[in-house]
């Protein structure tokens, strides 16, 4: 059996296993269980997907596979990863993993709640793996639908209404998506046979009007859930009523998915609409990045803190695709990827937080790492990565944009890297006064002198997360390698039509 | 040939001290963290000491010059074929130099720390944070590449932060931690863009070879201009700004004084004697291109390290803070450092200037490293930094006394101590250059003894007896090390500086200029004298001349209202009119359009659903009315 579909099969039977558990203590223990065979097999994934590289093998996508599923249409289940999925999968199930240990302790409806998880995170697998356009979309849906539950129901705060929110702003997403999509499909025929499969696609070339059409369709589309600005707003309301885990899939991984397919669908195949629109997201994404993390400053809700630096740190992802160079490129893949364990180690730390205080506003915390000291070191950690530290995966990764970017010929490209790299002060300046105001300081509540400690799973779990970062952060070179030869393929294509920008500027 | 590999071990160790520690120090003895610490950091300054010793009198000079060794590399990450980022061990004369005041410092302190922290909470944590800073350090000057030392840059910001806010219940060590890493991160920012405009042009990171003598990298740069001044001098100029960060150069110093909120061997070590030089080292790692590239770049730091110098002198003297003082003096000697390196020239006798900096952040090293070290000694006597609680010391701390005024006597410039020796280069170096410039350090020099004797003669003579616990002399622990540096502080400037590091690596014969020396060493004695006389025991002069002096004495003890000028930015500008506006935007106008939309289709969907009331009268009305319309509508179109 192909290992991809192995990726779809675990957290299936995952599912089975909680429907069918007896007890509270086995339903996670299950899904525990189902995770880590996850991460497992997602290792054992990225070692042969190096092991095939190494042996010389140059195919675009390896384990490919392909069943037809739909014949009248022409849909079929094709699977094929390359570098980048590889990371992105490895990504998700390390995140998955560490997010059901963050809800060690749900107890209202707790099956419902892992179910609705691992179905999520079985989206998600299915979307990374998927080439075949209309199989991507199915997974995109299975991935964002569990979230209105997740959210209404597990939620706090006025949850309905951010449930309601998200979901439909996504949901209009998904809109713009299919149209694009159905674009792509009815301008695919070579010889009259219309196809979702994304590797043919690329092969035909797509009139360059028709691309023009499309291609915001699907940029936006897949924007929304890359809370591209002005489509950003859902994500500090979602995040802030969403439960721990739920915040940590959605950040670290969902919203990568809009990048992701950013880049895979409407950049790779609709190369020249990307180069000659890509001024129009290159300044949506400057926007941003500066303007979200300015946002930051004034919040006071530590999940509301966390989603805008969100918009700002994920601005930059689609900034590093819009400067379309190699190196700017391979930034945004391991943006993608630090940006994801850094967010979710600290929605996992808020809710480890909140779940002992019952409060996320900073000002009604203080001089907490006195009490937890390790919640307190490993949210240090999560700030410090966020401003770009040396030693974490965050200094890397915008590093990499940044060089990548200040590279382009083009002044105006320059000016705007400059612009970005801005942020490194600002979010220096929101991450230092969240630490101090939250951790440092006196204990302003006396309450919280009895807090007690992380328990094992959510030192396991927060353990995981700051391993990865510090791992990308010490070592980058093995991910850079891992990315950057994926891309030529698609780096080529955009490459074709790059004398379509410069007669704009 | 010597094989350097073991070098990478000097910047390892530390960091191996800092991960065991900081994992499982806190499972420790206080006292077994602090000698594994020490231990640790004693190894590297032995490897260190081994280094310079083979570097300067083992190799052999090629053309009588000191090359640069590259003794370790390794690929961190790539870019292109021809752009990456190496991270290893560059042994060139101030690298060398470097690890021997960065290893003896902080060995010092290491010692220091076991016994001026006894007791406290944080232990462990402190010493690892030590390690932490002393891989930073090390790490930065052994720089093979320029994104190495920004690594650095930013590492040490780290340990400075995490340092500075050791006492971190206190607000006041909190604000000052955030403060020092936000200013630096503003400074790096600078740098970072610096980087990136060099390396555009020049295609690489790598310190070989954008340092090297045939400077044909930077031929491309030459067309590129921007507001008058070329894309070098521009990008020479925002790396500058990084150094300038680092180093507190005004408008930039305004961190350093809040810093001493840290424990005062961090003060030593950090703000004092090797991280506050960063910047300095910065610019000379990179002096070539300034001098050849970059002039006027050259010119400006001149100047502002000049203008530095003086303008924290004259804060310096009416501070109450002892720390604080030892901070403006900080301030007022890198402002030297700069200054020599702004006014140098490249090759031989020219580059006296570059010579007499790296000589001067040598000797600063030991004098201020003790300086610090005797305060940090006073104030653990008398637990209190205030000037006003001190005096008449000398009696019940002898050995913190005799160190402190050997230490004095050096910053002073008072033969034959080492300040004396580097200051004098400085002057002289200036004196070639820049009238201008000579004239203000002189002053500077003056000033310098007057305010350090103030501290000395209030601290150690004076009035004050009546302490409530009876102070009494530092353990051994703490004054061996103050031993150790006041040796070092007398004797360092008899190092014959210019025969190991210049400008271009070639010796080169330096001799004393009375005509330099005499006038400085007078105006040097003249500040202590007077500083004597208004200070030695207990007078009115001081608060008349205080008075006299009014506004300009209030401006200068408020720092001339920087603080207040940067709270008024940050907080005003940045918070109330960049940042609140942008939140309410968000929250009222872009979400607020989303809601509307939202609003605005539930409501019509609110009008419309009467239609579908499921009432059948009504729909048989709708259908009947319908009919007739069409119609009539049919009949007269039709007919």
């Amino acid at each position: 059996m192909n290992i991809l579909s192995l990726l779809i099969l675990i957290p299936t039977i995952t599912m089975i296993g909680i429907i069918i558990s007896p007890s509270h203590k086995i339903v996670r223990l299950v899904a525990l269980g189902g995770m880590i065979a996850q991460l497992i097999t997602a290792l054992v994934l990225m070692f042969s997907y190096f092991a095939i590289r190494k042996a010389g093998i140059t195919d675009i996508m390896v384990f490919y596979q392909d069943i037809e599923w739909f014949k009248t249409l022409n849909i079929h289940y094709i699977v094929g990863v390359d570098g980048i999925s590889v990371a992105m999968i490895m990504l998700t199930s390390v995140i998955i993993f560490a997010g059901i240990l963050a809800s060690w302790e749900v107890v209202y409806l707790q099956k419902e709640f892992f179910i609705f998880l691992i179905l999520l995170a079985t989206g998600v697998f299915g979307f990374f793996i998927s080439l075949d356009l209309f199989t991507m979309f199915l997974f995109y849906e299975i991935a964002v639908i569990p979230m209105y539950f997740l959210i209404g129901i597990w939620g706090t705060g006025p949850k309905e209404y951010s449930a309601m929110k998200l979901t439909l702003m996504l949901m209009g997403g998904s809109a713009l998506m299919m149209v694009g999509l159905l674009g792509l499909y009815f301008n695919s025929s070579v010889d009259g046979h219309f196809t979702f499969n994304m590797m043919e696609i690329a092969k035909v070339n797509i009139p360059g009007n028709i691309q023009m059409y499309f291609f915001p369709f699907l940029f936006v589309g897949f924007g929304i859930l890359g809370a591209l600005y002005p489509f950003h707003t859902w994500s500090p309301d979602g995040h802030a009523s969403a439960p721990t885990a739920v915040s940590m899939l959605h950040a670290g991984v969902l919203m990568k998915l809009g990048g992701y397919g950013a880049f895979r669908v409407a950049m790779y195949l609709m190369p020249a609409a990307a180069n000659s629109l890509s001024w129009i997201f290159i300044i949506l994404a400057t926007i941003s990045v500066v303007y979200g993390a300015f946002a930051v400053i004034w919040q006071k809700d530590l999940k509301f803190i966390n989603a805008y630096a969100s918009v700002s740190h994920v601005g930059l992802i689609t900034f590093a695709l819009m400067v379309m160079n190699k190196t700017s490129l391979d930034g945004a893949i391991i943006q993608m990827i630090s940006h994801g364990l850094t967010t979710a180690l600290f929605f996992a730390l808020i809710g480890m937080i909140y779940g002992r205080t019952h409060t996320r506003m900073i000002d009604e915390m203080g001089g907490l790492i006195k009490v937890i000291p390790f919640l307190g070191v490993a949210f240090i950690i999560a700030g410090l990565s966020t401003l770009g530290l040396p030693g974490l995966s965050g200094f890397v990764a915008e590093m990499i944009i940044f060089i990548g970017a200040f590279q382009h010929v083009d002044i105006f490209h320059r000016v705007l890297t400059i612009l970005v790299a801005s942020s490194i002060v600002i979010s220096a300046v929101y991450v230092l006064r969240m630490i101090g105001k939250l951790l440092f300081g006196p204990v302003r509540n006396e309450h919280h002198l009895e807090l007690k400690d992380a328990k094992w799973f959510e030192k396991l779990s927060a353990g995981t997360l700051i391993v990865c970062l510090v791992g990308i952060g010490v070592a980058p070179l093995w991910l850079s390698n891992l990315i950057s030869d994926s891309l030529s393929p698609i780096l080529s294509k955009l490459m074709q039509f790059s004398s379509l920008y410069t007669h704009i500027f | 040939m010597i094989d350097y590999t073991y070098t990478i071990w000097i910047v390892l160790i530390p960091l191996i001290m800092f991960v065991i520690l900081g994992l499982f120090g806190s499972k420790m003895k206080p006292n077994l963290a602090g000698i594994l610490g020490s231990a640790g950091l004693f190894t590297t300054t032995i490897l260190s000491y081994l280094t310079a010793y083979f570097y300067f009198f083992k190799a052999e000079p090629i053309n009588g010059a000191f090359t640069s060794i590259t003794a370790y590399n390794v690929e961190w990450l790539k870019f292109s074929d021809s752009l990456s980022i190496h991270l290893g061990v560059l042994l060139d004369p101030i690298s060398v130099m470097m690890l021997v005041v960065i290893t003896t410092i902080s060995l010092m302190v290491h010692i220091y720390s076991i016994g001026y922290m006894k007791g406290d909470s944080g232990f462990q944590r402190f010493f690892a944070f030590l390690s932490l800073f002393t891989f930073s350090m090390l790490g930065l000057v052994v720089s093979t590449d320029i994104i190495q030392m920004y690594i650095g840059f930013e590492m040490v910001g780290l340990s400075s932060y995490l340092l500075i806010g050791h006492y971190y219940e206190k607000p006041s060590a909190v604000a000052a931690s955030n403060k020092a890493f936000i200013v630096t991160r503003f400074a790096d920012f600078g740098f970072l863009i610096g980087i990136l405009l060099v390396s555009f042009y020049t295609g690489t990171f790598d310190f070989n070879v954008l340092t090297n003598n045939d400077a044909s990298v930077y031929t491309s740069m030459g067309h590129a201009s921007f507001l008058g001044m070329s894309a070098l001098t521009w990008g020479m100029f925002l790396i500058f700004i990084g150094g300038a960060g680092k180093s507190a150069m005004f408008p930039l110093h305004i961190w350093l004084p809040d810093a001493m909120e840290g424990p005062t061997p961090v003060s030593a070590l950090i703000h004092a004697a090797t991280m506050v030089v960063a910047g300095v080292y910065l610019v000379a790692r990179m002096f070539i291109v300034y001098h050849f590239q970059a002039p006027g770049t050259l010119e400006f730091i001149a100047y502002v390290g000049a203008f530095t110098s003086l303008f924290a002198a004259i804060i310096a003297i009416t501070q109450y803070d002892i720390k604080r003082i030892l901070a403006f003096s900080t301030l007022s000697q890198i402002g030297y450092m700069m200054l020599a390196l702004g006014v140098s020239g490249y090759g031989g006798e020219g580059g006296v200037g570059y010579m007499a900096s790296m000589f001067h952040l040598f000797t600063h090293a030991m004098f201020k490293g003790l300086l610090f070290l005797g305060a940090g000694s006073i104030i653990h006597a008398i637990h209190s930094n205030d000037l006003r609680d001190m005096g008449n010391l000398r009696k019940y701390m002898p050995i913190t006394f005799i160190t402190f005024a050997i230490a004095v006597l050096s910053i002073s410039g008072i033969p034959p101590f080492s300040g004396f020796w580097s200051k004098d280069e400085i002057l002289a170096a200036a004196f070639e250059h820049n009238k201008l410039i000579y004239f203000s350090s002189v002053l500077v020099a003056g000033l310098t003894a007057f305010y350090m004797s103030r501290l000395f003669f209030t601290v150690f003579y004076g009035k004050k007896t009546d302490y409530k616990h009876e102070p009494h002399e530092s353990s051994l622990l703490m004054t061996i090390p103050l031993m150790i540096l006041a040796f070092a502080a007398t004797f360092a400037g008899f190092i014959p500086f210019s025969s190991f590091v210049t400008s271009d690596g070639k010796a080169f014969e330096s001799s004393l200029s009375l005509s330099i020396a005499i006038p400085s060493v007078i105006i040097a004695l003249s500040g202590i004298v007077l500083a004597f006389l208004l200070y030695h025991k207990k007078s009115d002069v001081p608060d008349k001349i205080t008075v006299s002096l009014g506004f300009l004495y209030r401006a200068t003890l408020n720092k001339f209202y920087f603080d207040e000028i940067y709270l008024f930015v940050t907080r005003k500008i940045i918070f109330n009119l960049i940042s609140r506006p942008i939140a309410w935007f968000d929250k009222h106008i872009i979400d607020g359009s989303m809601d509307g939309i939202a609003w605005i289709i539930e409501t019509t969907s609110i009008k419309i659903k009467g239609l579908q009331s499921g009432q059948l009268q009504q729909y048989a009305f709708v259908f009947v009315s319908g009919t007739i319309i069409l119609v009539l509508f049919f009949a007269y179109w039709f007919i």
